[in-house]
């Protein structure tokens, strides 16, 4: 099966992962009680740092209020800026490296959020580069450090280790089964957050969810991710596997019927909407992912992606309307699954 | 009435009462201009009423955080936390706050800055007797070497007890 020939065997239900650090100045107040020019010194500090030490190969700092609306747009899209970092007002930027796995927000929530996403459940990797970058800022940054709490935060529910991992899963067979309500509740008595797809405050999308940790304090990092990387993530997968091999047994006709529509729609529409397009690309991708359709997953997580508006916004004209994203969408789809 | 400061007629009289204790103050046009106090007749009636019996009550003074003058009243409403001084500031009424978001957790054990990683009293002493062996060694003065590698394998069924020295501090023997 295509789907699986990444090597990434959890591909199925696995988009991405994510690592990440939420890390304070300790000679600054925190971003809630801080002056402009308290913002802009903390912008100042962590961007020389970012720029001058070499953190990877090559990094790219971006000012967002120097960026169009579309261009954070685009960023908030590709999961490397938060859309609190881009709907704030404060001095604000972004450091991401070439690859685009690595990305530290200056002054969202916290004066340092260091990110590595990474495809596929491979956690681990993730979290030794998220622990690499940390300790070569550390040699430049003086971090905010309390005896009993560990690494300062803005909010009490970041701080200790800071860390929290998160993995976007695909769960479309535990929606269709309405066993949905039940991994919610699973996950609260776990201690764990389950939103949509661009986080915190988002909706769920396509049937994609981010689930991540709660605890960060009284646990070692290592801790945490054993935990998140061998419980948590596996049992998502099995979970969802589960429900997918009921919908194969109840009902495979009209499992089948529903991806391969979703397959011709997606092949010749001419006007696609935002949801149409994820909805129908989840099932697309439920049929990949179980073998009924040749279609390589990384192609659908590809456009779930450049199907959103900032994306499409790209190929358009500023002053193109509706059907004009509609119309980009469809084509766009269209000629990525016929090439 | 006079001017508690001089002789011309009063006109802004102030009576504050601290504690119990009635403090009243009178004074002429040009002294209380002087001493910033509004002009009867210059600002609205309730202002006025406000400002001429002004009652001190003995109120508990409430704690700011000395650097960024965050109340904890204010980092409950909003679950923000003002700046890092806030977490000695309000160190208990947070601790409370902080186990209730990390679900009952209440001390970190994960990594350390290692700008604070400081040497503990066995490091220290695992240092200074290593000093002692390699000098003793040297001068072959093997029963004392023998005495201190019993020291040392001693120390290092020490560790458990063992404390980080925040001042760098001298170790005892």
């Amino acid at each position: 099966m295509t789907s699986q020939s990444t090597n990434h065997d959890d591909r199925d239900v696995v988009i991405t992962t994510r690592a990440r650090l939420a890390r304070n100045l300790a000679d600054q107040p925190f971003l809630n009680r801080a002056t402009d020019l308290q913002c802009s010194h903390v912008v100042r500090t962590t961007q020389r740092v970012l720029l001058d030490v070499p953190i990877v190969d090559k990094i790219s700092w971006m000012d967002l209020d120097e960026l169009t609306p579309r261009d954070r747009l685009l960023l908030i899209e590709r999961h490397l800026i938060s859309q609190h970092h881009a709907e704030s007002t404060l001095h604000r930027g972004v450091a991401i490296s070439d690859n685009e796995q690595l990305s530290i927000m200056v002054n969202e929530e916290d004066h340092l959020r260091i990110q590595v996403l990474d495809t596929g459940s491979r956690l681990e990797n993730a979290f030794h580069e998220l622990m690499r970058v940390d300790a070569i800022l550390e040699q430049h940054l003086d971090y905010a450090f309390h005896d009993q709490w560990g690494y300062l935060a803005v909010c009490p529910t970041n701080v200790g280790t800071g860390i929290r991992f998160s993995v976007m899963v695909h769960l479309p067979a535990l929606r269709i089964t309405n066993e949905l309500g039940k991994v919610r509740r699973s996950a609260k008595e776990l201690h764990l957050a389950v939103r949509g797809y661009y986080g915190e405050g988002s909706e769920s999308t396509g049937n994609l969810y981010q689930v991540s940790n709660q605890v960060t304090l009284g646990r070692t990092e290592e801790e945490l991710l054993e935990e998140f990387s061998e419980q948590v993530i596996p049992g998502l997968i099995d979970y969802e596997r589960s429900a997918r091999d009921v919908l194969m047994r109840r009902n495979p006709l009209l499992l089948e019927d529903r991806i391969h529509r979703a397959e011709s729609v997606l092949r010749s529409a001419r006007l696609l909407k935002q949801d149409e397009a994820m909805k129908l690309l989840s099932r697309v991708r439920l049929g990949a992912a179980l073998g009924r359709i040749e279609i390589p997953l990384s192609t659908i997580d590809d456009l779930f992606v450049q199907v959103q508006p900032g994306h499409l916004g790209q190929h358009l004209n500023e002053d193109c309307d509706e059907n004009d994203v509609m119309e980009m969408r469809a084509s766009l789809v269209r000629q990525t699954l016929n090439s | 009435m006079k001017c508690d400061l001089c002789n011309k007629p009063a006109v802004v009289h102030e009576v504050t009462i601290v504690n119990g204790a009635k403090k009243e103050l009178h004074l002429c046009l040009e002294h209380a201009q002087a001493a910033g106090l509004a002009i009867p007749g210059q600002q609205p009636i309730n202002q006025l009423l406000k400002k001429f019996v002004v009652g001190q009550n003995p109120q508990e003074e409430v704690h700011r955080c000395p650097t960024c003058g965050c109340t904890f009243a204010q980092i409950k409403q909003t679950n923000l936390i003002g700046c890092p001084d806030c977490f000695r500031a309000f160190q208990e009424p947070l601790a409370v706050l902080i186990e209730q978001a990390q679900f009952g957790a209440t001390e970190h054990v994960g990594r350390v800055p290692n700008r604070l990683h400081t040497p503990t009293q066995v490091e220290l002493r695992t240092r200074k007797l290593l000093k002692e062996l390699d000098a003793a060694v040297t001068a072959e003065q093997y029963e004392r070497a023998a005495d201190l590698r019993d020291r040392l394998d001693k120390l290092s069924t020490d560790i458990p007890g063992d404390k980080p020295l925040k001042d760098g501090g001298e170790t005892s023997p």
